[in-house]
Protein backbone atom coordinates (compact mmCIF):
# COMPACT_ATOMS: atom_id res chain seq x y z
CA UNK A 1 0.00 0.00 0.00
CA UNK A 2 1.66 3.22 -1.15
CA UNK A 3 0.10 6.92 -2.08
CA UNK A 4 0.65 5.91 -5.62
CA UNK A 5 -1.47 2.80 -5.15
CA UNK A 6 -4.19 4.70 -3.77
CA UNK A 7 -3.90 7.85 -6.64
CA UNK A 8 -4.02 5.11 -9.14
CA UNK A 9 -6.65 3.37 -7.72
CA UNK A 10 -9.18 6.58 -7.52
CA UNK A 11 -7.92 7.20 -11.47
CA UNK A 12 -9.53 3.96 -12.10
CA UNK A 13 -12.41 4.18 -10.65
CA UNK A 14 -13.61 6.80 -12.57
CA UNK A 15 -13.15 5.74 -16.29
CA UNK A 16 -15.39 8.06 -17.72
CA UNK A 17 -13.96 11.07 -16.35
CA UNK A 18 -10.66 9.88 -16.84
CA UNK A 19 -10.54 8.93 -20.56
CA UNK A 20 -12.54 12.17 -21.40
CA UNK A 21 -9.21 13.83 -19.39
CA UNK A 22 -6.85 12.04 -21.39
CA UNK A 23 -8.45 12.18 -24.54
CA UNK A 24 -8.77 15.57 -24.29
CA UNK A 25 -4.80 16.24 -23.11
CA UNK A 26 -3.50 13.42 -25.01
CA UNK A 27 -4.87 14.99 -28.59
CA UNK A 28 -3.38 18.61 -27.63
CA UNK A 29 -0.06 16.76 -26.57
CA UNK A 30 -0.12 14.86 -29.95
CA UNK A 31 -0.98 18.13 -32.01
CA UNK A 32 1.74 20.16 -30.39
CA UNK A 33 4.56 17.69 -30.61
CA UNK A 34 3.28 16.71 -33.90
CA UNK A 35 3.69 20.28 -35.12
CA UNK A 36 6.80 20.66 -33.44
CA UNK A 37 8.73 17.68 -35.38
CA UNK A 38 7.61 18.46 -38.45
CA UNK A 39 8.64 22.07 -38.36
CA UNK A 40 11.79 21.26 -36.94
CA UNK A 41 12.67 18.50 -39.73
CA UNK A 42 11.21 20.64 -42.58
CA UNK A 43 13.40 23.36 -41.46
CA UNK A 44 16.61 21.14 -41.33
CA UNK A 45 15.62 20.18 -44.72
CA UNK A 46 15.41 23.36 -45.97
CA UNK A 47 18.45 24.95 -44.28
CA UNK A 48 20.75 21.63 -45.44
CA UNK A 49 19.89 22.00 -48.96
CA UNK A 50 20.41 25.96 -48.97
CA UNK A 51 23.84 25.00 -47.19
CA UNK A 52 25.56 28.28 -49.15
CA UNK A 53 23.77 28.83 -52.56
CA UNK A 54 22.99 32.34 -52.33
CA UNK A 55 21.34 32.56 -55.73
CA UNK A 56 19.78 30.64 -58.64
CA UNK A 57 19.43 31.64 -62.45
CA UNK A 58 17.09 30.08 -64.17
CA UNK A 59 14.46 30.66 -66.37
CA UNK A 60 11.78 33.74 -66.00
CA UNK A 61 8.37 32.86 -64.23
CA UNK A 62 8.19 32.48 -60.23
CA UNK A 63 10.97 32.72 -58.05
CA UNK A 64 9.74 30.44 -55.44
CA UNK A 65 9.18 28.06 -58.32
CA UNK A 66 12.41 28.30 -59.28
CA UNK A 67 13.31 27.67 -56.08
CA UNK A 68 11.79 24.53 -55.07
CA UNK A 69 12.68 23.23 -58.38
CA UNK A 70 16.41 23.70 -58.76
CA UNK A 71 17.53 23.80 -54.89
CA UNK A 72 14.93 21.04 -53.57
CA UNK A 73 13.92 18.99 -56.54
CA UNK A 74 10.49 19.61 -55.27
CA UNK A 75 8.43 21.83 -58.02
CA UNK A 76 8.94 21.37 -62.27
CA UNK A 77 11.41 24.28 -63.47
CA UNK A 78 9.89 27.26 -65.12
CA UNK A 79 11.91 26.73 -68.06
CA UNK A 80 14.97 26.81 -70.13
CA UNK A 81 17.69 29.02 -70.35
CA UNK A 82 20.23 29.70 -72.89
CA UNK A 83 23.78 28.48 -71.78
CA UNK A 84 25.80 30.98 -73.34
CA UNK A 85 23.48 33.91 -71.87
CA UNK A 86 24.33 32.23 -68.47
CA UNK A 87 27.52 32.07 -68.77
CA UNK A 88 28.52 36.19 -68.66
CA UNK A 89 26.92 35.69 -65.35
CA UNK A 90 28.66 32.46 -64.34
CA UNK A 91 31.91 34.50 -65.66
CA UNK A 92 30.95 37.17 -63.88
CA UNK A 93 34.00 38.80 -61.22
CA UNK A 94 31.31 39.10 -58.70
CA UNK A 95 30.27 35.42 -58.54
CA UNK A 96 32.05 32.90 -56.15
CA UNK A 97 31.15 29.57 -58.05
CA UNK A 98 29.04 28.57 -60.13
CA UNK A 99 26.87 25.16 -60.73
CA UNK A 100 24.96 24.56 -63.95
CA UNK A 101 22.32 22.32 -64.52
CA UNK A 102 20.49 20.81 -67.09
CA UNK A 103 17.76 18.44 -66.60
CA UNK A 104 14.03 16.81 -67.99
CA UNK A 105 14.09 13.48 -67.59
CA UNK A 106 13.60 10.68 -65.07
CA UNK A 107 13.86 7.43 -64.11
CA UNK A 108 11.14 5.78 -61.90
CA UNK A 109 10.48 8.86 -61.21
CA UNK A 110 14.08 10.12 -59.49
CA UNK A 111 15.11 12.95 -61.62
CA UNK A 112 18.38 12.93 -63.51
CA UNK A 113 20.26 15.63 -63.42
CA UNK A 114 23.13 16.98 -65.90
CA UNK A 115 25.78 18.66 -63.95
CA UNK A 116 29.24 19.02 -62.98
CA UNK A 117 31.23 17.24 -60.24
CA UNK A 118 30.94 20.95 -58.55
CA UNK A 119 27.52 19.90 -57.73
CA UNK A 120 28.01 17.02 -55.45
CA UNK A 121 31.15 18.68 -53.35
CA UNK A 122 28.94 21.37 -52.54
CA UNK A 123 26.94 19.31 -50.53
CA UNK A 124 30.01 17.00 -49.62
CA UNK A 125 28.64 13.85 -50.90
CA UNK A 126 31.51 11.22 -51.09
CA UNK A 127 31.26 8.03 -53.09
CA UNK A 128 30.34 5.36 -50.98
CA UNK A 129 31.16 2.71 -54.50
CA UNK A 130 32.68 3.04 -57.53
CA UNK A 131 33.56 6.61 -58.80
CA UNK A 132 31.98 10.04 -60.31
CA UNK A 133 30.25 10.23 -63.41
CA UNK A 134 32.87 11.33 -66.01
CA UNK A 135 31.73 10.33 -68.95
CA UNK A 136 27.87 11.13 -71.27
CA UNK A 137 25.33 8.33 -70.20
CA UNK A 138 27.47 7.45 -67.18
CA UNK A 139 25.84 8.02 -63.78
CA UNK A 140 26.12 8.39 -60.20
CA UNK A 141 23.15 7.72 -57.97
CA UNK A 142 22.24 9.01 -54.73
CA UNK A 143 21.83 6.34 -51.66
CA UNK A 144 18.02 6.89 -51.30
CA UNK A 145 17.79 6.17 -54.89
CA UNK A 146 20.03 3.06 -55.16
CA UNK A 147 18.43 1.84 -51.71
CA UNK A 148 14.72 2.26 -52.97
CA UNK A 149 15.12 0.68 -56.74
CA UNK A 150 17.69 -1.80 -55.67
CA UNK A 151 19.97 0.02 -57.92
CA UNK A 152 23.60 -1.72 -58.09
CA UNK A 153 27.08 -0.32 -59.92
CA UNK A 154 27.23 -1.64 -63.48
CA UNK A 155 23.18 -1.62 -64.11
CA UNK A 156 22.13 -0.07 -66.86
CA UNK A 157 18.31 1.98 -67.65
CA UNK A 158 16.70 4.10 -69.75
CA UNK A 159 15.51 7.72 -69.04
CA UNK A 160 11.79 8.63 -69.11
CA UNK A 161 11.07 11.88 -70.43
CA UNK A 162 9.40 14.88 -68.03
CA UNK A 163 9.50 14.58 -64.39
CA UNK A 164 6.63 13.24 -63.32
CA UNK A 165 5.39 9.99 -64.72
CA UNK A 166 7.83 7.17 -66.85
CA UNK A 167 5.56 6.32 -69.73
CA UNK A 168 7.65 8.14 -72.77
CA UNK A 169 11.02 6.10 -72.37
CA UNK A 170 13.92 7.30 -74.26
CA UNK A 171 15.00 3.91 -75.60
CA UNK A 172 17.98 4.85 -77.58
CA UNK A 173 20.29 5.72 -75.49
CA UNK A 174 21.25 3.81 -72.10
CA UNK A 175 22.85 5.19 -69.22
CA UNK A 176 25.30 3.05 -66.69
CA UNK A 177 25.52 3.34 -63.03
CA UNK A 178 29.13 4.09 -62.53
CA UNK A 179 29.19 5.21 -58.73
CA UNK A 180 26.80 5.62 -55.76
CA UNK A 181 27.46 8.33 -53.27
CA UNK A 182 27.25 7.38 -49.16
CA UNK A 183 23.72 9.17 -47.72
CA UNK A 184 24.10 12.90 -47.20
CA UNK A 185 20.98 13.71 -45.83
CA UNK A 186 20.08 16.53 -48.67
CA UNK A 187 18.77 16.22 -52.19
CA UNK A 188 21.40 14.92 -53.68
CA UNK A 189 20.14 11.63 -51.68
CA UNK A 190 17.27 11.66 -54.37
CA UNK A 191 19.09 12.59 -57.37
CA UNK A 192 20.67 10.75 -60.42
CA UNK A 193 23.62 12.49 -61.79
CA UNK A 194 25.39 12.73 -64.86
CA UNK A 195 27.57 14.96 -67.32
CA UNK A 196 25.17 17.48 -69.07
CA UNK A 197 26.31 16.07 -71.94
CA UNK A 198 24.17 12.70 -71.76
CA UNK A 199 20.86 15.59 -71.04
CA UNK A 200 22.05 17.00 -74.70
CA UNK A 201 22.51 13.83 -76.35
CA UNK A 202 18.95 12.47 -75.31
CA UNK A 203 17.40 15.50 -76.57
CA UNK A 204 19.18 15.87 -79.72
CA UNK A 205 16.48 14.86 -82.11
CA UNK A 206 13.86 16.77 -80.37
CA UNK A 207 16.09 19.99 -80.68
CA UNK A 208 17.12 18.98 -84.27
CA UNK A 209 13.40 19.03 -85.33
CA UNK A 210 13.20 23.30 -83.80
CA UNK A 211 16.78 23.91 -85.33
CA UNK A 212 17.91 24.29 -82.09
CA UNK A 213 21.41 23.50 -80.45
CA UNK A 214 20.42 21.20 -77.40
CA UNK A 215 23.57 22.41 -75.56
CA UNK A 216 22.92 25.66 -75.46
CA UNK A 217 19.90 24.77 -73.48
CA UNK A 218 20.43 24.34 -69.42
CA UNK A 219 17.84 24.64 -66.66
CA UNK A 220 19.42 26.80 -64.31
CA UNK A 221 22.69 27.18 -62.57
CA UNK A 222 23.34 27.51 -58.39
CA UNK A 223 25.65 30.38 -57.70
CA UNK A 224 27.85 31.60 -54.71
CA UNK A 225 28.77 35.52 -54.47
CA UNK A 226 31.97 36.91 -54.00
CA UNK A 227 31.10 40.26 -53.49
CA UNK A 228 27.61 41.04 -51.82
CA UNK A 229 26.70 43.64 -54.39
CA UNK A 230 25.60 40.36 -56.87
CA UNK A 231 21.92 40.27 -55.56
CA UNK A 232 21.68 44.24 -55.92
CA UNK A 233 23.13 44.02 -59.35
CA UNK A 234 22.19 41.19 -60.80
CA UNK A 235 18.60 42.31 -61.67
CA UNK A 236 20.04 44.72 -64.25
CA UNK A 237 22.17 42.61 -66.20
CA UNK A 238 19.34 40.33 -66.35
CA UNK A 239 16.53 42.87 -67.51
CA UNK A 240 17.22 42.22 -71.48
CA UNK A 241 17.28 38.06 -70.96
CA UNK A 242 14.73 35.72 -70.30
CA UNK A 243 16.14 34.80 -67.04
CA UNK A 244 16.14 35.96 -63.48
CA UNK A 245 17.62 35.19 -60.31
CA UNK A 246 15.79 33.95 -56.76
CA UNK A 247 17.40 33.90 -53.46
CA UNK A 248 16.91 31.07 -51.66
CA UNK A 249 16.93 32.33 -48.26
CA UNK A 250 13.94 35.19 -49.02
CA UNK A 251 11.71 33.08 -50.69
CA UNK A 252 12.10 30.25 -48.47
CA UNK A 253 11.41 32.79 -45.49
CA UNK A 254 8.34 33.97 -47.50
CA UNK A 255 6.97 30.78 -47.78
CA UNK A 256 7.51 29.24 -43.86
CA UNK A 257 6.03 32.80 -43.27
CA UNK A 258 3.02 31.59 -45.41
CA UNK A 259 2.99 28.00 -43.70
CA UNK A 260 3.53 29.66 -40.59
CA UNK A 261 0.26 30.97 -40.74
CA UNK A 262 -1.22 27.29 -40.69
CA UNK A 263 1.02 26.38 -38.30
CA UNK A 264 0.04 29.23 -36.06
CA UNK A 265 -3.82 28.35 -36.42
CA UNK A 266 -3.14 24.52 -35.59
CA UNK A 267 -1.01 25.37 -32.55
CA UNK A 268 -3.55 27.77 -31.15
CA UNK A 269 -6.27 25.31 -31.93
CA UNK A 270 -4.07 22.04 -29.79
CA UNK A 271 -3.08 24.85 -26.94
CA UNK A 272 -7.13 25.31 -26.70
CA UNK A 273 -7.47 21.65 -26.46
CA UNK A 274 -5.06 21.16 -24.19
CA UNK A 275 -6.45 24.14 -21.61
CA UNK A 276 -9.87 22.47 -22.31
CA UNK A 277 -8.15 19.34 -20.58
CA UNK A 278 -6.72 21.52 -17.92
CA UNK A 279 -10.33 22.47 -17.20
CA UNK A 280 -11.74 18.98 -17.43
CA UNK A 281 -8.62 17.57 -14.96
CA UNK A 282 -9.46 20.22 -12.91
CA UNK A 283 -13.52 19.57 -12.46
CA UNK A 284 -12.71 15.57 -12.39
CA UNK A 285 -10.74 16.40 -9.66
CA UNK A 286 -13.28 18.70 -8.01
CA UNK A 287 -16.47 16.41 -8.69
CA UNK A 288 -14.60 13.27 -7.40
CA UNK A 289 -13.83 15.79 -3.98
CA UNK A 290 -17.18 16.16 -3.31
CA UNK A 291 -17.91 12.45 -3.70
CA UNK A 292 -15.15 11.73 -1.71
CA UNK A 293 -15.58 13.98 0.98
CA UNK A 294 -16.33 11.00 3.51
CA UNK A 295 -13.28 8.88 2.38
CA UNK A 296 -10.82 11.87 3.02
CA UNK A 297 -11.98 12.42 6.19
CA UNK A 298 -12.03 9.00 7.13
CA UNK A 299 -8.48 8.92 6.04
CA UNK A 300 -7.67 11.67 8.03
CA UNK A 301 -9.22 9.47 11.45
CA UNK A 302 -7.22 6.63 10.06
CA UNK A 303 -3.46 8.22 10.27
CA UNK A 304 -3.19 10.91 7.30
CA UNK A 305 -2.26 14.32 7.54
CA UNK A 306 -3.69 17.21 6.11
CA UNK A 307 -0.37 16.89 3.27
CA UNK A 308 -1.13 13.19 2.76
CA UNK A 309 -4.77 14.39 1.44
CA UNK A 310 -3.02 17.47 -0.56
CA UNK A 311 -0.37 15.12 -1.83
CA UNK A 312 -2.69 12.35 -2.78
CA UNK A 313 -4.86 15.01 -4.88
CA UNK A 314 -1.88 16.73 -6.00
CA UNK A 315 -0.77 12.62 -7.30
CA UNK A 316 -3.72 11.93 -9.20
CA UNK A 317 -3.76 15.27 -10.89
CA UNK A 318 -0.05 14.91 -11.92
CA UNK A 319 -1.03 11.04 -12.81
CA UNK A 320 -3.60 12.08 -15.03
CA UNK A 321 -1.40 14.80 -16.60
CA UNK A 322 1.54 12.87 -17.13
CA UNK A 323 -0.70 9.71 -18.65
CA UNK A 324 -2.59 11.85 -20.74
CA UNK A 325 1.11 13.68 -22.18
CA UNK A 326 2.45 10.17 -22.91
CA UNK A 327 -0.42 8.68 -24.84
CA UNK A 328 -0.04 12.05 -26.59
CA UNK A 329 3.39 11.40 -27.60
CA UNK A 330 2.65 8.03 -28.61
CA UNK A 331 -0.35 9.35 -30.95
CA UNK A 332 2.24 12.34 -32.61
CA UNK A 333 5.05 9.29 -33.19
CA UNK A 334 1.77 7.36 -35.10
CA UNK A 335 0.60 10.30 -36.98
CA UNK A 336 4.10 11.25 -37.95
CA UNK A 337 4.89 7.92 -39.13
CA UNK A 338 1.58 8.15 -41.37
CA UNK A 339 2.56 11.56 -42.86
CA UNK A 340 6.16 10.40 -42.94
CA UNK A 341 5.29 8.00 -45.62
CA UNK A 342 2.84 10.90 -47.43
CA UNK A 343 5.85 13.42 -47.27
CA UNK A 344 8.35 10.90 -48.15
CA UNK A 345 6.03 9.05 -51.16
CA UNK A 346 5.38 12.99 -52.29
CA UNK A 347 8.69 15.15 -51.77
CA UNK A 348 10.96 11.85 -50.97
CA UNK A 349 11.98 13.46 -47.68
CA UNK A 350 12.51 11.56 -45.06
CA UNK A 351 10.91 13.41 -41.51
CA UNK A 352 10.41 9.87 -39.29
CA UNK A 353 12.60 10.38 -36.40
CA UNK A 354 11.10 8.52 -32.84
CA UNK A 355 13.07 11.15 -30.77
CA UNK A 356 12.55 13.67 -28.53
CA UNK A 357 13.20 17.35 -29.40
CA UNK A 358 13.93 19.49 -27.12
CA UNK A 359 10.86 21.35 -27.75
CA UNK A 360 9.16 18.74 -26.80
CA UNK A 361 11.03 18.56 -23.26
CA UNK A 362 9.77 21.64 -22.70
CA UNK A 363 5.80 20.65 -23.30
CA UNK A 364 5.91 17.74 -20.92
CA UNK A 365 7.51 19.65 -18.43
CA UNK A 366 4.69 22.59 -18.70
CA UNK A 367 1.91 20.16 -19.28
CA UNK A 368 2.76 18.77 -16.01
CA UNK A 369 3.33 22.18 -14.38
CA UNK A 370 0.02 22.96 -15.34
CA UNK A 371 -1.45 19.66 -14.39
CA UNK A 372 0.32 20.38 -11.07
CA UNK A 373 -2.01 23.92 -11.00
CA UNK A 374 -5.11 22.28 -12.60
CA UNK A 375 -5.07 20.05 -9.22
CA UNK A 376 -4.12 22.31 -6.38
CA UNK A 377 -6.76 24.06 -5.81
CA UNK A 378 -8.87 20.21 -5.41
CA UNK A 379 -6.31 19.70 -3.10
CA UNK A 380 -6.16 22.72 -1.06
CA UNK A 381 -10.03 21.99 -0.79
CA UNK A 382 -9.09 18.43 0.80
CA UNK A 383 -6.75 19.93 3.19
CA UNK A 384 -9.92 22.42 4.51
CA UNK A 385 -12.21 19.25 4.45
CA UNK A 386 -13.48 19.70 8.23
CA UNK A 387 -13.18 16.14 9.36
CA UNK A 388 -16.06 15.93 12.75
CA UNK A 389 -18.71 17.96 10.68
CA UNK A 390 -18.41 16.09 7.76
CA UNK A 391 -18.01 12.52 9.69
CA UNK A 392 -21.36 13.77 11.52
CA UNK A 393 -23.43 14.51 8.79
CA UNK A 394 -22.87 11.68 7.43
CA UNK B 1 -22.26 21.97 25.42
CA UNK B 2 -20.33 20.62 28.59
CA UNK B 3 -19.92 16.92 29.35
CA UNK B 4 -19.25 15.40 32.70
CA UNK B 5 -15.75 14.02 33.71
CA UNK B 6 -15.72 10.65 32.36
CA UNK B 7 -12.73 7.85 32.81
CA UNK B 8 -12.64 4.39 31.32
CA UNK B 9 -9.03 2.45 32.54
CA UNK B 10 -7.16 0.36 30.61
CA UNK B 11 -9.34 -2.64 28.75
CA UNK B 12 -12.27 -1.74 30.56
CA UNK B 13 -15.72 -1.37 28.56
CA UNK B 14 -17.67 1.85 28.88
CA UNK B 15 -21.04 2.81 27.57
CA UNK B 16 -21.80 6.58 27.34
CA UNK B 17 -25.68 6.73 26.94
CA UNK B 18 -27.95 10.17 25.99
CA UNK B 19 -30.45 11.05 24.09
CA UNK B 20 -30.09 12.73 20.98
CA UNK B 21 -29.33 16.09 21.37
CA UNK B 22 -27.12 15.81 23.94
CA UNK B 23 -23.62 16.01 22.35
CA UNK B 24 -22.93 11.99 21.86
CA UNK B 25 -21.34 12.58 18.62
CA UNK B 26 -19.56 15.65 19.96
CA UNK B 27 -18.08 13.84 22.71
CA UNK B 28 -16.88 10.88 20.78
CA UNK B 29 -15.50 13.51 18.44
CA UNK B 30 -13.50 15.09 21.28
CA UNK B 31 -12.60 11.70 22.31
CA UNK B 32 -10.84 10.46 19.00
CA UNK B 33 -9.07 14.11 18.83
CA UNK B 34 -11.43 14.66 15.30
CA UNK B 35 -12.57 17.96 17.48
CA UNK B 36 -10.76 20.39 19.83
CA UNK B 37 -12.52 20.93 23.47
CA UNK B 38 -12.33 25.02 24.27
CA UNK B 39 -11.39 23.64 27.86
CA UNK B 40 -10.53 20.67 29.58
CA UNK B 41 -8.58 17.87 29.55
CA UNK B 42 -8.45 14.75 27.16
CA UNK B 43 -6.05 11.98 28.14
CA UNK B 44 -5.44 8.70 26.48
CA UNK B 45 -2.85 6.30 26.78
CA UNK B 46 -1.20 8.34 29.49
CA UNK B 47 -0.95 11.05 26.28
CA UNK B 48 -2.99 14.49 26.76
CA UNK B 49 -4.10 15.08 23.47
CA UNK B 50 -5.47 19.00 23.53
CA UNK B 51 -2.66 20.27 23.32
CA UNK B 52 -1.36 18.13 20.59
CA UNK B 53 -0.17 19.57 16.91
CA UNK B 54 -2.77 19.09 14.16
CA UNK B 55 0.05 16.79 12.85
CA UNK B 56 1.16 14.86 15.68
CA UNK B 57 -2.66 14.24 16.44
CA UNK B 58 -3.04 12.73 13.26
CA UNK B 59 -0.50 10.51 13.77
CA UNK B 60 -1.91 9.69 17.37
CA UNK B 61 -5.31 9.18 16.03
CA UNK B 62 -3.77 6.81 13.65
CA UNK B 63 -1.73 4.96 15.88
CA UNK B 64 -3.55 4.84 19.30
CA UNK B 65 -7.55 5.29 18.20
CA UNK B 66 -9.58 3.12 16.75
CA UNK B 67 -12.70 4.60 15.69
CA UNK B 68 -16.29 2.55 14.46
CA UNK B 69 -18.86 4.99 13.35
CA UNK B 70 -22.54 5.10 12.93
CA UNK B 71 -22.03 4.16 9.38
CA UNK B 72 -19.60 2.35 7.60
CA UNK B 73 -17.14 4.38 5.24
CA UNK B 74 -14.50 3.06 3.14
CA UNK B 75 -12.01 3.93 -0.05
CA UNK B 76 -14.45 2.88 -2.47
CA UNK B 77 -11.42 2.33 -5.25
CA UNK B 78 -9.88 0.07 -3.10
CA UNK B 79 -10.68 -3.59 -1.96
CA UNK B 80 -11.36 -4.60 1.42
CA UNK B 81 -8.50 -6.04 1.92
CA UNK B 82 -6.56 -2.39 0.48
CA UNK B 83 -9.08 -1.26 3.26
CA UNK B 84 -7.87 -2.83 6.01
CA UNK B 85 -3.99 -2.24 5.19
CA UNK B 86 -4.80 1.46 4.45
CA UNK B 87 -5.11 2.15 8.63
CA UNK B 88 -1.51 0.86 8.48
CA UNK B 89 -0.12 2.83 5.78
CA UNK B 90 -1.26 5.97 6.82
CA UNK B 91 -0.50 5.53 9.97
CA UNK B 92 3.25 5.07 8.93
CA UNK B 93 3.50 1.35 9.37
CA UNK B 94 4.81 -1.37 7.85
CA UNK B 95 1.54 -3.24 5.71
CA UNK B 96 0.66 -6.31 7.50
CA UNK B 97 -1.20 -8.57 5.45
CA UNK B 98 -1.78 -11.42 7.77
CA UNK B 99 -3.51 -9.14 10.71
CA UNK B 100 -5.95 -8.17 7.73
CA UNK B 101 -6.40 -11.99 7.30
CA UNK B 102 -6.99 -12.96 10.73
CA UNK B 103 -9.82 -10.40 11.92
CA UNK B 104 -11.16 -10.87 8.55
CA UNK B 105 -11.42 -14.84 9.52
CA UNK B 106 -12.91 -13.82 13.36
CA UNK B 107 -15.38 -12.02 11.42
CA UNK B 108 -16.55 -14.72 9.15
CA UNK B 109 -15.46 -12.49 6.17
CA UNK B 110 -12.27 -14.61 5.25
CA UNK B 111 -13.52 -15.02 1.28
CA UNK B 112 -14.64 -11.27 1.03
CA UNK B 113 -10.64 -10.48 0.97
CA UNK B 114 -10.55 -9.57 -2.49
CA UNK B 115 -14.25 -7.47 -2.64
CA UNK B 116 -14.81 -4.12 -3.57
CA UNK B 117 -16.84 -2.97 -0.04
CA UNK B 118 -19.66 -1.52 -2.00
CA UNK B 119 -20.41 -5.32 -3.09
CA UNK B 120 -21.16 -6.43 0.94
CA UNK B 121 -24.23 -6.38 2.94
CA UNK B 122 -24.61 -3.34 5.44
CA UNK B 123 -24.14 -6.11 8.49
CA UNK B 124 -20.71 -6.91 6.72
CA UNK B 125 -19.54 -3.99 5.99
CA UNK B 126 -19.92 -2.84 9.73
CA UNK B 127 -18.16 -5.91 10.62
CA UNK B 128 -14.97 -4.79 7.94
CA UNK B 129 -15.16 -0.96 9.74
CA UNK B 130 -14.95 -2.55 13.14
CA UNK B 131 -11.59 -5.07 11.73
CA UNK B 132 -10.21 -2.18 10.11
CA UNK B 133 -10.20 0.00 13.64
CA UNK B 134 -8.14 -2.82 15.25
CA UNK B 135 -5.75 -3.03 12.44
CA UNK B 136 -3.17 -0.92 14.25
CA UNK B 137 -3.50 -2.19 17.71
CA UNK B 138 -5.04 0.71 18.70
CA UNK B 139 -4.82 1.93 22.68
CA UNK B 140 -8.68 2.60 22.86
CA UNK B 141 -11.56 1.56 20.56
CA UNK B 142 -14.26 4.13 20.30
CA UNK B 143 -17.61 3.13 18.50
CA UNK B 144 -20.34 5.67 17.59
CA UNK B 145 -24.03 3.84 17.66
CA UNK B 146 -23.04 0.26 16.33
CA UNK B 147 -26.55 -1.37 17.10
CA UNK B 148 -28.83 1.40 16.22
CA UNK B 149 -29.85 0.36 13.04
CA UNK B 150 -29.85 -3.45 14.21
CA UNK B 151 -32.71 -5.69 15.35
CA UNK B 152 -31.79 -7.50 18.77
CA UNK B 153 -30.10 -10.20 17.52
CA UNK B 154 -27.73 -8.34 15.51
CA UNK B 155 -27.42 -5.74 18.22
CA UNK B 156 -26.47 -8.20 20.64
CA UNK B 157 -23.73 -10.15 17.92
CA UNK B 158 -22.20 -6.61 17.27
CA UNK B 159 -21.92 -5.78 20.69
CA UNK B 160 -20.12 -9.56 21.30
CA UNK B 161 -17.75 -8.81 18.72
CA UNK B 162 -16.96 -5.29 19.76
CA UNK B 163 -16.37 -6.85 23.54
CA UNK B 164 -14.56 -9.84 21.83
CA UNK B 165 -12.07 -8.33 19.87
CA UNK B 166 -11.20 -4.99 21.84
CA UNK B 167 -10.13 -7.82 24.82
CA UNK B 168 -8.52 -9.58 21.97
CA UNK B 169 -6.54 -6.79 21.16
CA UNK B 170 -6.14 -5.39 24.89
CA UNK B 171 -7.80 -2.34 24.06
CA UNK B 172 -10.01 0.11 26.38
CA UNK B 173 -13.64 0.04 24.63
CA UNK B 174 -15.82 3.09 24.54
CA UNK B 175 -19.57 3.05 22.82
CA UNK B 176 -21.21 6.17 22.52
CA UNK B 177 -25.11 5.34 22.33
CA UNK B 178 -28.84 6.15 22.95
CA UNK B 179 -29.73 2.69 22.53
CA UNK B 180 -31.42 1.34 25.35
CA UNK B 181 -31.35 -2.35 24.89
CA UNK B 182 -27.17 -1.89 25.48
CA UNK B 183 -28.24 -0.64 29.75
CA UNK B 184 -27.81 -3.79 30.77
CA UNK B 185 -24.91 -5.52 29.33
CA UNK B 186 -22.20 -2.62 30.38
CA UNK B 187 -21.67 -2.77 34.27
CA UNK B 188 -19.86 0.71 33.80
CA UNK B 189 -21.61 3.26 31.73
CA UNK B 190 -22.34 6.89 32.42
CA UNK B 191 -25.51 8.29 31.10
CA UNK B 192 -25.04 11.68 29.69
Amino acid sequence: MNLFRIARKNIGAKPLNTVLSLMLLAFGVGIISLLFIVEDKLQDQFDRNIRDIDMVLGAKGSPLQLILANVYHIDVPTGNISRREAEKIMKHPYIESAIPMAYGDNYEMYRIVGTTEAYPAHYGATLQEGRMFDAPYSASIGAEVAKTLGLKLGDHFFSAHGLTDGTDVHADQQFTIVGIFAPTGTVIDQLILTPMESVWGVHEAEAAEREEDPSDEITAVLLTKKNPLAVVMMPNLLKETNMQIALPSIEINRLQSNFGIGMATLRALAILIMLISFVSVFISLYNSLKERKYELALMRTMGATRFTLFALILLEGMLLTALGTLIGLGLSRVGLLALGDQLKAKFRYDIVDMGMLPGEWLLVIITIFVGILASLLPAITAVRIDISKTLADA
Amino acid sequence: MQFPDVACGAQEHLLLLGESGTGKTTLLHLLAGMLRPSAGSIVIDNQEITNLSSRALDRFRGARIGIVFQTAHFVHSLTVEDNLTLPQFLAGKTSDKQRARDLLERMNLANKLTRRPSELSIGEQQRVAIARALMNNPAILLADEPTSALDDKNANHVIDLLEAEARNTGASLIIVTHDQRLKDRFEKRVTL
